[in-house]
C-alpha cells in the first residue's frame, strides 16, 4: 500500500512538473510512455473489415474502389489526397471518395451514408473514421505527396489558403489566428503553424488519431469541423468544397513529411 | 438568399471557364460548405470592414491611407463606460478571463459569455495554463490608473483595431462578446493593485 502511495506520488510529481514545464514535450512523454500501445489498432482493424464487408442494394465491398491507384489498391493512397478524380470531375479529400463509393458501388444512400459522419462522445466510432483509419494506416510511413497536376488540384490549394485567412464570426477568427505563428500555444495546448512545412507535415501526418479525451479515433476532416466550432463559425460539412480545399492547403504544405497516422492525442 | 443564388451562378460559370477563378467566389464556397448549428447562424460568415481588410494571406493589403481610415474610424466608434466608472470587481473579472464559452455552437446561449484571456495571455503568475499568441499581461497594473491609462485599456478590449488594425485579438466590445459590466471586471483584474495579475511571484 505504501509502496503504491509511492508510486502515485512519484506519477503526481511527474505530472506536475510536466504541467509547469507547460510545453509539448510533455505529451511526447507520454506518447513515449505508451509506445506503441494506441488503442487505435481496433479500428484499423474494423475498417478492413468494413472495407471487406458486402453492404447495400448491391451487396458489394468497397474492393472496386478506386482511391486514385486504381480499384481496390488501398496501400499508399492516403498520401495523395486530397486529388482530382477524371469520374467525378472534382477534388475530393478521402472521406468523400469513400462516401462516392459507397453510393456508386455499393448503391447506398448518399443522406444516410453522409447523415452522421464523425460520432459524438461516448458514441462508439462511425463507419467512415474506421475506414479513413485503416486507410491512413495503410499509408504508415509513406512520403506525403498530394497531387498538384490538374488545375482543378492547384485552385484548392489557392481557395484554400484564402479559407485560411478569411476572418469571421464574432470574434473574427480565421484558421490563421491560432496557426500562423511557430511555437505559440493556446493555454497549455501547443498549436502547430500550418503555413510551414514543419508545422503542417507534423498535423497533417499525425491525423487520424485516438483523442485519449475521447476515447475515439478523430479524422482530420472532423479535426476542421471542431476548429471551426471554436472559431464561432457555422458547421463545416464533410466533403465540402472548403473542407477539401483546406485539406488540400495542408497537405501540399505538408509535402514530402511521412505519415505518421494514426496518431495518439490528449 | 437572392445574393447567395447569384454566387452559385457565378461559381457555376467560373467552374466551367477556369479553374483557377474559383477562388474569386470564396463566399459562395463558404455558404455551400457550412450549415448553420445553433447559435452558429450562417449571417457569422458575412464579414465586415476590418474582417475584410483583415484577411488578406500572408500580412496586410498594401493599401495604407484606407486601413488609416479604417483604423481611426474603429477608434471613433469605441463606447466608453456611460458613467465612466472603468474599474469593477477583480474576483469577477478573473472568472470571466478564465472562462472559454461563449458563442460556440456547442455553448448555453442563457450563460454568460467568457472572455478567454488566459487562451493567449499570461495573468496571475500563479496560473500555468497560459496560451501566448498575445504578450504576458503579468503585472499590467504597474502601469498606474491615470485617466489616460483607464481610456487605453477600456479601448483595447473594447476594439482592438483602434490602435492595432488586424491584431487576432476579438473586439470584446464592439462585437458585443463581452457585457459593459464584464468589461469593468475585467478592467478591474488587469489593474487593481490587488488582483492576482499583480502580485510578485515567490
Amino acid at each position: 500500500m505504501k509502496r503504491r502511495n509511492l508510486g502515485f506520488t512519484l506519477f503526481a510529481v511527474w505530472l506536475c512538473s510536466a504541467q509547469l514545464a507547460a510545453n509539448d514535450g510533455v505529451f511526447d512523454q507520454y506518447r513515449d510512455l505508451m509506445g506503441d500501445d494506441n488503442p487505435a489498432v481496433f479500428v484499423i482493424d474494423e475498417g478492413e473489415e468494413l472495407w471487406f464487408t458486402p453492404q447495400g442494394p448491391e451487396s458489394a465491398t468497397l474492393e472496386a474502389c478506386d482511391l486514385g491507384l486504381g480499384p481496390g489498391v488501398t496501400a499508399g493512397t492516403y498520401v495523395r489526397f486530397p486529388r482530382y478524380f477524371a469520374d467525378t470531375d472534382a477534388v475530393m479529400d478521402l472521406e468523400s471518395r469513400l462516401v462516392h463509393c459507397m453510393t456508386t458501388i455499393q448503391g447506398r444512400d448518399l443522406e444516410t451514408v453522409t447523415a452522421k459522419p464523425y460520432s459524438l462522445r461516448g458514441d462508439f466510432g462511425t463507419e467512415i473514421e474506421a475506414l479513413v483509419t485503416w486507410l491512413a494506416a495503410e499509408s504508415e510511413g509513406a512520403t506525403i505527396a498530394p497531387e498538384q497536376t490538374h488545375a482543378a488540384e492547384r485552385a484548392m490549394y489557392t481557395l484554400g489558403e484564402e479559407i485560411f485567412y478569411y476572418r469571421a464570426g464574432p470574434h473574427d477568427f480565421s484558421c490563421a489566428t491560432c496557426h500562423e505563428q511557430s511555437d505559440m500555444r493556446i493555454r497549455l495546448q501547443a498549436l502547430p503553424d500550418l503555413t510551414s512545412h514543419a508545422g503542417a507535415a507534423e498535423a497533417w501526418g499525425s491525423w487520424p488519431a485516438y483523442r485519449i479525451s475521447q476515447g475515439l479515433v478523430r479524422t482530420m476532416g472532423w479535426r476542421l469541423r471542431d476548429c471551426f466550432r471554436q472559431q464561432r463559425w457555422p458547421e463545416l460539412q464533410m466533403g465540402s468544397e472548403a473542407s477539401i480545399a483546406l485539406q488540400t492547403y495542408m497537405a501540399v504544405n505538408a509535402a514530402g513529411g511521412i505519415m505518421t497516422a494514426p496518431g495518439l492525442k490528449r | 438568399m437572392k445574393r447567395l443564388t447569384a454566387g452559385i451562378t457565378i461559381a457555376l460559370s467560373v467552374s466551367v471557364a477556369t479553374w483557377t477563378a474559383a477562388s474569386d467566389d470564396i463566399e459562395a464556397v463558404l455558404q455551400n460548405s457550412f450549415v448553420a448549428k445553433n447559435q452558429a447562424t450562417m449571417d457569422r460568415l458575412e464579414r465586415d470592414a476590418v474582417q475584410t481588410a483583415c484577411s488578406a494571406p500572408r500580412g496586410l493589403p498594401l493599401d495604407n491611407q484606407s486601413l488609416t481610415t479604417l483604423r481611426e474610424e474603429r477608434l471613433n466608434a469605441v463606447v466608453m463606460p456611460a458613467d465612466r466608472q472603468y474599474l469593477g470587481d477583480w474576483q469577477r473579472g478573473a472568472e470571466v478571463a478564465g472562462n472559454g464559452r461563449g458563442l460556440q455552437s456547442s455553448d448555453d446561449p442563457t450563460q454568460p459569455n467568457g472572455g478567454n484571456c488566459y487562451a493567449c495571455h499570461q495573468l496571475a503568475p500563479d496560473e500555468v495554463a497560459y496560451g501566448t499568441l498575445g504578450p504576458s499581461l503579468t503585472g499590467y497594473g504597474a502601469r498606474g490608473q491615470s485617466e489616460a491609462m483607464l481610456q487605453y485599456t477600456w479601448t483595447k478590449l473594447w476594439d482592438t483595431h483602434a490602435y492595432n488594425l488586424c491584431s487576432h485579438m476579438p473586439r470584446f466590445g464592439a462585437q458585443g462578446i463581452l457585457t459593459e459590466q464584464q468589461l469593468k471586471d475585467v478592467m478591474a483584474y488587469l489593474l487593481d493593485p490587488t488582483s492576482p495579475v499583480n502580485q510578485a511571484t515567490e
